[in-house]
Parts: structure tokens; sequence; C-alpha cells
């Protein structure tokens, strides 16, 4: 099943895993996977409308997949997907 | 170009030796202006570096005094220049380690009000700041004025690492639209840092600020380094310009300097002021009263466990903020309770989640723990 690496600031949402297994054929089904493990995280990852928010970045290899096909982005069983943190810490 | 002189010549001989900087290369440095943003963590080592490697002009930009707890990472500054102004104990620092430049100190909050005129005189921005208002600040005022913004960012463990540069690519805005909503990402004020961290992510932006001066090598326009130091783990994902980026897009929305703080949500400055507002907040000398009178009152520290080895108050139930909001059923709004953490953020952030879950008994102790040590308990030590 395809993973997602949690970045750091994030990992207390969800019991201080660096990876979350996820189920799903496109990237937008695994990020529903991860809220409906991890309840907590909604509110900070979706808007009202039930779309991401802006700051939310998710990175398939090297890509974002805002440069691929957005959330209907397929993903494959092996499939790492990477959520990129906005972080301001200096 | 300006000349070099004998003595910079031996100064700089190991630079001349390297074909690609050679004496053109040097001189191309000593005619250089870099502006730093923020003197504290990343600004460090990127200011030690470049006043080391010959930048004629440095601009320092910081708001902020010396304090100890700064000491493990800010390591431009000493425990001789505690209490003094941070760009004043980093140009002291900056011109021992090299005479023969400009050290300018800003001792001024970086604001809409003066970016432009600031930026405006130097040849390139390095971000090293540590809030997001200021972020989105030095990313705009770079697209507009047509300067390289090299970005640095960090927390615990993990860095970040790029080149902002709207001529050439992406800017911060095309990767983050906006910014995350306040309380999601901790600073680094509430969930610490590896202390060598900035030095590895502030001497790649240095790397970075030099090869640009310079005109040499590949740089990190349209890439993010992502370093994680307990893996020791260095990743780069590619970034791309955003079509409908509000600033550096083709139609822009955004073409001058906005109201950062209220974009943000989250103030610019004022980042360890700990308070949910008056109406929520309680003093600790108040809290200490109402625990002296026995007041029923439910004490609940939002910290993270390892932090309670710190300091802790006796009989605070633990409910670390992650949790916070899967534990409500444990919490009963009929009880009075107080929201507790390090220095009254994370608290603040918990006592929203509360309101807006229907507590309203419940107020945030103003300044955290570490403001009980400094005015009820001195027994306990601030961190």
């Amino acid at each position: 099943m395809p993973v997602l690496k949690m970045p750091t600031p994030l990992r207390s949402y969800v019991d201080g895993q660096a990876e979350v297994t996820v189920t799903g054929a496109t990237v937008g089904e695994a990020m529903q996977s991860l809220v409906t493990q991890f309840p907590a995280l909604k509110a900070h990852l979706y808007n009202g409308e039930g779309q991401l928010r802006p700051f939310v970045n998710l990175f398939i290899g090297e890509s974002n997949i805002k440069d691929l096909q957005g959330l209907g982005t397929s993903l494959g069983e092996d499939d790492k997907l990477l959520l990129v943190p906005s972080i301001a810490g200096g | 170009m300006p000349e070099l002189s004998h003595e910079e010549i031996l100064r700089y001989s190991r630079h001349l030796l390297i074909p690609e900087v050679g004496l053109e290369g040097q001189k191309r440095l000593k005619s250089s202006a870099a502006l730093v943003i923020g003197a504290g963590g990343l600004g460090s080592p990127v200011a030690l570096y470049l006043a080391a490697a010959g930048v004629g002009r440095i601009g320092l930009v910081d708001y902020d005094v010396v304090d100890s707890s700064n000491l493990q990472r800010q390591v431009v500054h000493g425990t001789g220049t505690v209490g003094r102004l941070k760009v004043e104990s980093a140009r002291a620092r900056l011109l021992d380690l090299n005479p023969g430049i400009r050290v300018e100190a800003y001792n001024e909050p970086f604001s809409s009000a003066n970016a432009m005129r600031i930026v405006g005189d130097y040849d390139i921005l390095i971000d090293g700041t540590d809030n997001f208002p200021t972020r989105y600040l030095s990313n705009d005022v770079c697209v507009l004025l047509g300067k390289p913004n090299v970005y640095g960012s960090i927390f615990r463990f993990d860095g970040q690492a790029s080149v902002f540069y709207a001529k050439e690519g992406p800017c911060y805005r095309c990767l983050f639209p906006e910014p995350p909503p306040p309380g999601l990402v901790p600073s680094c004020a509430e969930g610490g840092v590896l202390g060598v961290l900035p030095g590895t992510i502030g001497t790649i932006q240095a790397t970075e600020a030099i090869k640009m001066l310079l005109g040499i090598g590949s740089s990190l326009v349209g890439r993010l380094l992502l370093y994680n130091a307990l893996e020791m783990s260095f990743e780069y994902v590619k970034l791309k310009k955003n079509p409908n980026c509000k600033i550096c897009g083709p139609h822009p929305e955004v073409t001058g300097l906005i109201d950062y703080d209220a974009f943000c949500g989250v103030p610019g400055m004022d980042h360890e002021q700990g308070s949910a507002g008056m109406d929520w907040d309680i003093t600790a000398v108040e809290l200490a009263e109402k625990i002296r009178r026995s007041d029923p009152l439910r004490l609940i520290d939002v910290r993270e466990p390892h932090e309670l080895a710190i300091s802790s108050l006796s009989g605070a139930e633990l409910f670390p903020l992650g949790q916070l909001a899967s534990r409500l059923p444990e919490l009963d709004s009929a009880q009075e309770m107080v929201v507790i953490c390090k220095s009254g953020m994370r608290s603040a952030r918990a006592l929203e989640l509360l309101v807006s879950a229907g507590f309203r008994k419940v107020r945030n102790l103003k300044g955290g723990i570490n403001a009980w040590s400094r005015e009820v308990d001195a027994r306990l030590p601030v961190y």
C-alpha cells in the first residue's frame, strides 16, 4: 500500500509516526484515507469546501502533484507520497 | 570593479586559487552587497561566511536582543553580548572576522514600510527569519524589485533551502500561496530546534548566495532541498513557476507590499507574546491565588511529555496539543480549566480549540509556565 511521509511538524497529529500507510488509487483518495485515520488533521489540511488548502504541497518522487493531475494523480501500490510542510523557523 | 590590496590578496588567497573565483570573482564579491534578514540561527552562519568570503557590504536586519537561550545555535553572538542588540553584537563579530568589509545594521522591524527602501540597496537577500509574515514580505519585496531571495527554514531536525528568483524560476508564493493556519506548525521557540541544524542550512544559504553573486554553478532556483539531520538525508523536489501565482504570475494581484500580519494571521514580531487575548488570559499570580484558595480547577498542560521533566505544576494533567481534539471527551465543560504550556502560545491555541468546541470556563496561563517561574516560583527553571 502507498505510504505518506509525514513532516516532523505534523507528526504529533499522527501519533508521532514518520510514515502513515494510506489506501486509495489516487492522491485524493490517499489524503481522504489519512484524515479518516486522523480526523484532527482534516480541518488543518482541508478548507470548508473540502479542498486541500494551498499550503499543502504533495510530491511523488520529485514532482509536485500540482504539476501532475492534482488530487486525481494516480498512486501506485509502492508509491511514496511526500508532504512538504511550510515551516518558518530560523 | 574595486582593486584588491596586497593584504586582501593574502586574506583571500584560497579563493584566488580556485579558477571559478579567481581575482575577478573576489573583486566581484568585494563590490557586492548582501542583506541578511534575521541575525539568529540561520543569519549567524550566513553572515559569518559572507563576511569571511569578503562580500563588501553586508546588511543585517533584526529587532531583537541576544538572549542566553539563543547561544545554543546563534553562533555569531557570544556570552559577552547577552542583552545587547543582535545587529550590534553580530556587527562587532563580523568586523572582527573581516575589518575590510562594511556591515550595516538595521535595528528595526522589517515591515512593508521599510522593506523596499532597505532591500533596494542590496544585490541579494538571504532569508533567515523565524516567522511567516517576514518570509512573505521578503519574498514579495524580492519579486517586486527583481532580486534573488536565498531561502532557508528549519524545525527540530528538518531543514529546507532554495533560491526563489522570479526572473529565473518560481517564488516562495508559487510553492506556498498562503501560510498554514496559525497554530498548525509550531515555531522553534515552541517546538525546539537542533542547535547545529541552522549551521547546516545557513551554510547552504551562504553557499548559494556566494554562487549567485559570482554567477557560477547550478543554483537551487527551481529546486527545494529537504534535509533531515536525524536520518542524515538530503532530498530534492522540483519547483515550477505557478501560472496563477498572485505576485509573480502573468496576472499579479499583489502589486505592492501588504499587511503581512493580517495575511498570516499571526504577528510577525512579537512571536513570544503568549497571550490568548485579555479576557481569556489568567496571569501566573492570579492562578497562584486560585490554587492557594483551593478553587476547583483543572490544570491542563498541553506541552509534550518530555517537557514535563524540565518543569511542571503539581496536579496538572497532560493533554499534548496534538491529542487535545481527540481527547475532548475526557474534559468537562462545566468545570473551570486553565491551559498551560511553555510560554502561552500553544495553550492559546488549545484554548481556541476548546472554545470552538463549546468550552467557556477555560483560561490561558499568560506567558506559560515560564511566567510562573518568573512571577511565582523561581525554583522552576525558565527554558
